[in-house]
C-alpha cells in the first residue's frame, strides 16, 4: 500500500521500551491531531484505542520502538514496530487471554492477553508480523467515512 | 443523571472537576481491567475502578468517558491527577466498595453502558 505521496498528515513517534509512566501518551497525542483534523469521533476512538494498546505492548516487551501515524484520504494508518523478543506464535498470541506479562503490567490493568484481540476488533483491517528475537511490526488501518475527509491546511509538518 | 447526584449518592470526594458537576451522565462501567474497559465500554459512561496509576486517565481519554469513579476509598497518585487535570476528565473517590457503589448508582438509574459482552450498547 502506497501512501506516502498522498499523505495528509504524517508523524512518527518513538517509544522507549520499559517506560511505564510514558504509556499511553503517543496515543493521546495522536487522538489530538486526528480530532483537530476534524475526522468522525468514532474514527479518531478507534484509531486512538489500536494506537493505545499497541503502545501499551510495545513499553510492556519492547526494548524500543516507533509509532507511525499517516493519514490518507479515505483512511487513518497506524504502524507500530519494535525490536525486541518477537512473538513465537502469532495464532496462539492472538487468542484472547493468552499473555506473557509480568507483574508490572497487570498492575496498570493490562496483560489479560487482551491487546492483539482488541486491536483486531476495532482495526478495519489488521497486519501482524514477528520475527522471534528481532522485532514485531503491527500495522492497522481504520477507514474514513467518504464524506468526512480530513481538514488538510495547516497541519502536515 | 447530574454526576453531582452521584457525588452524593456514592457521598464521594471530588478529586478533579469540581466544574463538571453539572454533567450530564447515565451509563456506567466498572473493572479494573483496562483491555475490558476498552474493548466493552462506551463513550460518555462513568468508568468505576479501584486502579489508581495514569493509565486510567488515558483509558478515560480514548474513550470519551464522561468521569472516572475511584471506588474502594482510593486515591488517584500524583501522576494520574496530572493527567486528569490536563485532559479535563472529573475523579470522584468514594468509600464504598465497587460492588455498593454500581448497586447504589443501579438504583437511582444509572445502568451498564452495555448489559452483556454479546449485546449492543445502551444509550440513554
Amino acid at each position: 500500500m502506497s501512501i506516502c505521496k498522498e499523505a495528509l498528515y504524517r508523524e512518527i513517534f518513538p517509544v522507549d521500551g520499559g517506560n511505564f509512566d510514558d504509556a499511553g501518551l503517543v496515543s493521546g497525542k495522536i487522538k489530538m491531531i486526528l480530532k483537530e483534523m476534524g475526522l468522525a469521533n468514532d474514527v479518531v476512538r478507534r484509531a486512538s484505542l489500536v494506537t493505545y494498546e499497541s503502545e501499551i505492548n510495545l513499553v510492556s516487551y519492547a526494548r524500543h520502538g516507533r509509532i507511525e501515524l499517516s493519514v490518507v484520504p479515505g483512511h487513518v494508518a497506524i504502524e507500530a514496530r519494535d525490536e525486541g523478543p518477537g512473538i513465537h506464535d502469532i495464532r496462539v498470541a492472538i487468542q484472547k487471554g493468552w499473555s506473557t506479562a509480568n507483574d508490572r503490567i497487570r498492575e496498570m490493568g493490562f496483560g489479560a492477553g487482551m491487546g492483539l484481540n482488541n486491536i483486531r476488533t476495532f482495526s478495519d483491517i489488521f497486519h501482524i508480523s514477528s520475527e522471534e528475537g528481532s522485532g514485531t511490526r503491527l500495522r492497522m488501518i481504520i477507514h474514513i467515512p467518504q464524506n468526512q475527509n480530513p481538514k488538510t491546511g495547516g497541519i502536515v509538518p | 443523571m447530574l454526576l453531582r447526584e452521584v457525588q452524593e449518592i456514592l457521598d464521594a470526594e471530588i478529586l478533579v472537576g469540581e466544574d463538571k458537576l453539572d454533567l450530564e451522565v447515565a451509563t456506567a462501567f466498572g473493572a479494573d481491567l483496562m483491555s475490558d474497559v476498552l474493548a466493552f465500554a462506551v463513550s460518555g459512561c462513568m468508568l468505576l475502578t479501584g486502579l489508581t496509576n495514569p493509565q486510567i486517565v488515558r483509558t478515560a481519554d480514548v474513550l470519551d468517558i464522561a468521569a472516572i469513579i475511584l471506588v474502594r476509598g482510593k486515591k488517584p497518585t500524583p501522576e494520574t491527577l496530572r493527567a486528569a487535570q490536563e485532559k479535563r476528565i472529573p475523579i470522584l473517590s468514594t468509600k464504598f466498595i465497587l460492588f455498593e457503589s454500581a448497586g447504589r448508582l443501579y438504583e437511582k438509574g444509572i445502568v451498564g453502558c452495555i448489559r452483556k459482552v454479546d449485546q449492543p450498547s445502551v444509550h440513554l
